[in-house]
């Protein structure tokens, strides 16, 4: 390639391609908002067709505090990868973990909400349209908020034991990316589920 | 033992691309048997080769082996094996991600056709799957498929798209992550564009088909009532699924084929790339348009006129970018100093080919005609011009292009010669007579038929046709084999091309290049080979 050495100059400093880390995770999260889509398109089409009971309106009760924290745990995640980067390890650790117990509190929100639904009401994936669509959908949410806990966690226990260093925060704001994904995925699912279906 | 474990353990470019190749081709001979035996039967009338059952198991593989495990991978493997080279980067953006793509889908295909080990015995087809590559419900209700052949469905495209999915992911991110300096998005080799809209429709189409798969499986192993009538369940649901899947993927498998055609043409033609923005805006137009064109499929079920106006417009809106590049090719080719070698005249069959596809397409997407002719074998001749005729020939123009850079050596070209004109051959015979018994009524996926319905000479003539298609592959297997082995030196740029993966040895060490490459202008390789006359001067 010896007749490009004169370009290397040229070209030297001024060249800039995408992160492969941030294309990657962005093509994830376009290709998971498609599955979503499909199964908020079923959602809204299924609303009001059951053939029998219960509606949506006779059992749901709306999960405040759960939504409060998933959508909190935004604002420390990007304050966590914000301190990060500006290598404040301490702020970053403080921050990371709350992320993870508020992300933690609305698992188990979605987690008592089942709980209730299936023993005290006896509503099962089984029951009617509504069942099937709803646990559906909010499952695949949860599971999508499961395998964000279970990253969370890496870079906690990575964290702790004191080998996340300024130099990760891209692979940090990856991660962050896929959070703040599943947080406004919920927003949508939350609008649907607890908004337009009831 | 090394060299097994070296392939296996591998998470080199090169050689995913090459499993995923090799791979498809093993399907490729298992469907192809598949289509002779329904030849065989369909050759006679009332003919009795095969059973009913048989014969729906047989469709049902020969379909959904051909779209996810021969298509599917094959262009994968090139798009693996020649973009990163082409873009001067040293693999793909995340290696070992790509090596899980590869085996979760290749996992998928095995899954798939385990199925025919499990009940009925081996000359029942065993429990392969049954219901259609599309397996509309209710037939894929518990209640209608019994046993588990559509779970062995529902489970391989599972996989085979979770493979996909994360396969583009990492497509997408090599072409606009791993570029050499210089190699700007207005520079990039066609291959690569097209690669990056390959990337983009896989995310947006396979990931439906998933949620509707998972949607089965909910209805199936739960009791969930997706598609479920009589739970107020619509079936009409399953079918917007997926041909929100199956249409888009008719262009994720065809646009890198583009991309073979747009290397191959300007290297045989001797002539840079006609229209290249416009070729690259055409190829962005269709992936977008094909998004909005999925229930000209379900023309027959019933939509109200104005769905029906609408995805009439947006179908026949296809053409208009199909049109620009057919006459971005033949400008290309305008004047040029032509040299019909093997890839060029497969691409030239192509060109032909895919008109007469797109023609049909444009008869089809005109709901009063469909409503006549939809399921009849004017479909089956249809698509299978667009998959063989077009998509296929362009496959082999691949092999025979890339052939040297992956060898080193050459492949022959008398029986590349004879390839292409017996396999031309057959391909008429079969599938230019099939388009006549759809006009005449036969419907797709009957096993067998009354005599006397004007049906039959054609059958003969497409069955014979198969058998002339077999020969051109078997020479084309025993040409790939011997030139492996004993073909000719080819050295590292046999063809006098310009883009970058001729810039470096063949076959091209593990590191690809020893120096990243510096790029100025869309033909690389020109530049470095005429110095006095680069193309970035007039870029």
């Amino acid at each position: 390639m010896s007749a490009t050495h004169s370009a290397i100059a040229a070209n030297e400093g001024t060249w800039q391609i995408p992160s492969r880390g941030r294309v990657g995770m962005i093509s994830l999260i376009i290709a998971e908002s498609a599955i979503f889509a499909i199964f908020i398109a079923a959602y809204i089409f299924y609303i009001g067709k059951s053939l029998n009971g219960p509606t949506p309106g006779q059992i749901l009760s709306v999960p405040v505090i759960a939504t409060i924290c998933l959508l909190s745990s935004s604002f420390t995640m990007h304050w966590a990868v914000g301190a990060l980067r500006k290598g404040k390890i301490a702020s970053f650790n403080v921050f990371w973990l709350i992320t993870l117990v508020l992300g933690a509190i609305f698992l188990g929100g979605t987690a008592r909400e089942w709980h209730h639904l299936i023993y005290e009401e006896g509503f099962t994936i089984q029951t009617n349209l509504f069942g099937t669509t709803y646990y559906s959908l909010v499952g695949l949410h949860a599971s999508h908020v499961a395998v964000g806990l279970i990253g969370l966690l890496t870079v906690a226990v990575a964290s702790l034991m004191g080998k996340v260093k300024s130099e990760h925060s891209e692979r940090c704001e990856v991660l962050a990316l896929y959070w703040h994904f599943v947080d406004s995925i919920w927003v949508v699912v939350f609008t649907v589920v607890y908004g337009l279906g009831r | 033992m090394q060299v097994v474990y070296e392939w296996l353990g591998t998470a080199d470019h090169k050689k995913i691309g090459l499993m995923y190749i090799v791979y498809a081709l093993l399907f490729l001979v298992i469907m192809g048997i598949e289509a002779i035996l329904m030849r065989i039967q369909l050759a006679h009338p009332n003919s009795t080769f095969l059973s009913p059952q048989v014969f729906n198991r047989l469709f049902t593989m020969h379909g959904t082996t051909g779209v996810f495990f021969v298509a599917m991978p094959i262009l994968f493997g090139f798009a693996n094996y020649v973009v990163p080279l082409m873009i001067g980067a040293r693999d793909m953006a995340f290696p070992r991600l790509n090596a899980f793509s590869f085996w979760v889908t290749a996992f998928g295909g095995f899954l798939l056709y385990a199925s025919f080990f499990t009940a009925g015995g081996f000359s029942q087809a065993g429990g392969a799957p049954d219901v259609g590559w599309f397996a509309y419900a209710p037939l894929t209700s518990p209640a209608f498929s019994p046993g588990h052949s559509t779970d062995y469905w529902t489970l391989s495209l599972l996989l085979a798209g979770v493979g996909s999915i994360a396969g583009a992911a990492n497509i997408i991110a090599t072409v606009l992550g791993m570029r050499c300096p210089g190699m700007t998005l207005g520079r990039m080799p066609l291959m690569a564009w097209m690669s990056l809209v390959m990337g983009g429709l896989i995310l947006v189409t396979i990931s439906p088909l998933t949620a509707a798969q998972l949607m089965l499986m909910v209805d199936r192993y739960m009791g969930g009532h997706f598609f479920d009538t009589a739970a107020g369940g619509s079936v009409v649901m399953w079918m917007h699924f997926f041909w929100i899947f199956g249409h888009p993927e008719v262009y994720v498998l065809i646009i890198p084929c583009f991309g073979f055609v747009s290397e191959i043409v300007p290297v045989f033609a001797r002539k840079a790339m006609f229209g290249y923005p416009a070729m690259v805006a055409a190829s962005v137009g269709i992936g977008f348009v094909s998004l909005g064109v999925w229930a000209h499929h379900m023309y027959t079920v019933g939509l109200p006129s104005y769905g029906n106006a609408f995805f009439v417009l947006t179908t026949m809106l296809v053409a208009v970018p199909t049109g620009i590049k057919i006459f971005n090719w033949l400008a290309t080719m305008w004047g040029g100093k032509i040299r019909f070698a093997t890839p060029m005249l497969f691409c030239t069959g192509f060109l032909f080919q895919f008109l007469v596809a797109g023609l049909t397409g444009i008869m089809l997407a005109t709901a009063p005609f469909d409503w006549q002719l939809g399921n009849s074998y004017f479909v089956v001749a249809h698509f299978h011009y667009v998959i063989v005729g077009g998509i296929l020939f362009t496959i082999f123009a691949a092999f025979y292009y890339w052939f040297p850079k992956v060898s080193g050596r050459m492949m022959n070209e008398t029986l590349g010669k004879w390839h292409f004109w017996i396999f031309l051959i057959g391909f008429h015979l079969t599938f230019d007579p099939m388009h006549i018994p759809g006009l005449l009524g036969m419907p797709r996926r009957v096993y067998t038929y009354e005599a006397g319905r004007g049906w039959d000479t054609a059958n003969m003539i497409s069955s014979v046709g198969a058998i002339f298609q077999v020969v051109g592959i078997l020479i084309f297997v025993y040409n790939l084999l011997s030139s492996f082995f004993v073909g000719p030196e080819s050295g590292n740029d046999p063809w006098d091309a310009w883009t970058l993966e001729w810039a470096t040895t063949s076959p091209p060490p593990e590191y690809n290049f020893a120096t990243i490459p510096e790029v100025k202008s869309r033909r690389p390789l020109w530049d470095i080979k005429h110095p006095e006359d680069p193309d970035w001067k007039y870029e």
